[in-house]
């Protein structure tokens, strides 16, 4: 265990290196911060003075190793924008992605397992072919899109009157057809501070309907590929030697569902569901621009249209952690859960 | 040997045709409604983007075709709409109908480029991966690993985002396709690189490739003529995964406006320039789009599905 905890710790290393010298790279080539600190009265020879003061002249080696430096602490310099430490502005708008992403992992598991399970157990079931056919059809709407429907059918209204409006059932029939509207989807609303900087909106019930149409958006695009997975793998315990023994022992089918077949169904789901949860983080961008949720996709956008060269290189390098973190920790609750795992980490 | 020679000639050699309708793809295909509507779908789109020239209405791209006046018009099922613009109007006054279907020819057009530069990096990194093995296959397979575990959509924002940064927005624009292209290839190639690497794995133990290495042949040779297409059916399947994959990243990086610009539309920037007008009430500029969008990736990932179902290759365990 040690060995493997090793290696992974290793390899998460070298990741975060392969990721550091690019965002170097992207910083060394992408923009002058001469340029960007001093106006365009200032004659060539205070720049080039200017350039040798901070370093900028040094080769590339040296240059690398006082980033690294730097990063380690958490030190990326000043966003040209906001004139802050770009950590600041990270953690700032931190918190906003990460309870999108809370939200929306929150509806995953509570619609995908229940389903997967389902349509799994009892797979000729209209149901689970109507679920199996919703979830396919999931995968190909792309999440701005979802999002933008959601938006003209809960925040804009739709009103569709095909049925005659002044009988009683075409005006029933009319309001089955049509929306009100209305659900905030612009930002955050006011979101409640708490523990001093963190700024929430699960506090209060109006917070929590700013998050519905956003969290729902973003859950869309990962449930149906979860209802999949839980269904197929469970499909596939279901016609294991040991769920045909516990049957034919007698044992009832809820117990053998839900105690003996959902956890072997979970193994894979932690490896594949833990990683998918990292690659969420990329669609916060989508989500977050299409209800401009002022969150770090939404801020990493609009440093590029800046050209926000420090913020973008701080933001590349703290995703890049957090992916990192997450599949460092799925291989480690893997390794937990399943004591067959090859722990060298050598490929089967 | 003269025999065996004669034997061969005189027997019936079947038709490629005749050998394709025995074959139990067909067999599949003709018990299945869904693959068969998918696929009639898909070619009736892949037609009319195609011949979007001949069958489009206006030419989007003609600016002195375009009337500002006519503007945000409606559909023809809506109320005040003009009937020579079925589909109605964008906000810039294109005929929505024309629009899309010259948008519909550049999604298209950059998902099948993407899928190809896909392939091509894939197939050969994993052909080189598997067949090499060591240090090569170490190596790639690390980066494929590194690059996956970021999602590739994540891969494809970064990169075009540092792209259009270095070369600028309007050189971006100018070439906007073969960037996509070569963005979306970069960001994907490891799917290929594994599956191609899984397979060749799983031949390269095999009898056949043992005779050829006793017999001389060159590695490369080994590679390309006797291992590669015995790969073909699993490439073949994440192909059409990959193809609506590709289409979807495209609209992606075009909504987020790293993609086509809105001079020269595919349907992601369509559905992005459409967004700025929802909230006034002009729905169909971008929903309209977005449904043509999804059809067509739709009926991709449903050949899929069913091709994956057919073939069955067991693709994603390698």
């Amino acid at each position: 265990m040690i060995a493997f905890l090793i290696k992974r710790l290793y390899h998460a290393l070298l990741v975060m290196f392969i990721i550091s010298i690019i965002a170097f790279a992207i910083q060394d080539n992408l923009g002058d911060p001469i340029q960007q600190m001093v106006g365009q009265s200032v004659p060539e020879s205070e720049r080039e003075a200017l350039r040798e003061e901070l370093g900028l002249n040094d080769p590339f080696l040296v240059q690398y190793l006082r980033f690294a430096g730097n990063a380690v602490q958490f030190d990326f310099g000043y966003s040209y924008t906001f004139n802050q430490p770009t950590t600041e502005v990270i953690m700032r708008h931190l918190p906003a992605t990460l309870e999108l992403v809370a939200a929306s992992t929150f509806l995953i598991i509570a619609l995908s397992v229940p389903i997967g399970v389902y349509s799994a157990i009892r797979p000729r079931a209209w149901l689970s072919r109507f679920f199996m056919g919703v979830s396919i059809i999931g995968i190909s709407i792309p999440v701005f899109l979802t999002a933008i429907v959601l938006i003209q059918l809960f925040a804009i209204g739709v009103s569709f009157s095909p049925f005659p409006a002044d009988t009683g059932w075409g005006a029933w029939l009319n309001g089955l057809l049509s929306t009100e509207g209305g659900m905030p989807a612009y930002g955050r609303g006011d979101p409640v501070t708490v523990f001093g900087t963190w700024d929430t909106n699960f506090a209060s019930l109006t917070g929590l309907t700013y998050l519905v149409l956003p969290a729902v958006s973003l859950a869309s695009i990962m449930l149906p590929l979860f209802i999949r997975l839980i269904r197929a793998e469970m499909l596939e315990v279901l016609q294991s030697e040991y769920v045909k023994f516990a049957r034919a022992k007698g044992i009832p089918l809820r117990r053998i569902y839900f105690v003996h077949a959902l956890k072997n169904t979970m193994l894979p789901v932690i490896t594949v569901g833990g990683v998918q949860i990292g690659t969420l983080v990329a669609y916060t961008i989508l989500t977050e621009t299409v209800f401009q949720w002022p969150g770090m996709g939404l801020m990493f956008l609009n440093a590029i249209q800046r050209s926000d060269v420090p913020l973008i290189v701080t933001y590349l390098m703290i995703v890049g952690l957090i992916f990192v973190i997450t599949n460092t920790l799925v291989d480690l609750i893997y390794g937990l859960v399943n004591p067959t795992v090859k722990l060298t980490g050598k490929p089967a | 040997m003269t025999t065996t020679n004669s034997s061969m000639a005189s027997a019936p050699v079947a038709s490629r045709w005749s050998r394709f309708h025995g074959s139990y793809l067909f067999y599949s295909f003709k018990r299945d409604p869904i693959a068969q509507i998918s696929l009639l779908v898909f070619i009736a789109l892949v037609g009319v983007a195609v011949l979007a020239p001949w069958l489009a209405p206006m030419d989007p791209y003609d600016l002195a075709q375009i009337d500002i006046l006519a503007s945000e018009l409606p559909p023809f099922w809506v109320d005040g709409s003009d009937p020579a613009y079925l589909m109605g109007t964008d906000a810039q006054g294109r005929d929505l109908l024309s629009t899309i279907l010259y948008g519909a020819r550049v999604s298209l057009i950059i998902g099948f480029g993407a899928v190809a530069m896909q392939a091509l990096l894939g197939v050969s990194f994993g052909l080189l991966a598997g067949y090499l093995g060591g240090r090569v296959d170490a190596f790639l397979m690390r980066m494929a690993d590194i690059q996956l575990s970021f999602s590739t959509l994540m891969v494809a924002i970064v990169v075009g985002a540092l792209v259009k940064a270095i070369f600028g927005s309007a050189t971006y624009s100018d070439y906007a396709v073969p960037l996509l292209v070569l963005i979306i290839g970069l960001a994907e190639w490891p799917q290929y690189a594994r599956t191609v690497r899984a397979s060749v794995l799983a031949e390269r133990s095999k009898e056949y490739v043992d005779a050829a290495r006793v017999m001389g042949f060159s590695s490369r040779r080994i590679m390309f003529r006797h291992i590669l297409p015995n790969t073909l059916s699993p490439i073949f399947v994440i192909s059409t995964v990959q193809v609506a994959n590709a289409i979807i990243s495209e609209a992606a990086l075009s909504f987020l406006g790293l993609g086509m610009p809105e001079t020269h539309p595919s349907l992601g920037s369509l559905i992005k320039s459409g967004f700025d007008y929802i909230q006034s009430g002009s729905w169909w500029i971008t929903l309209i789009p977005g449904a043509m969008l999804v059809i067509l990736v739709l009926v991709i990932n449903l050949l899929g599905d069913w091709l994956r179902d057919v073939l069955n290759p067991r693709l994603y365990k390698g």
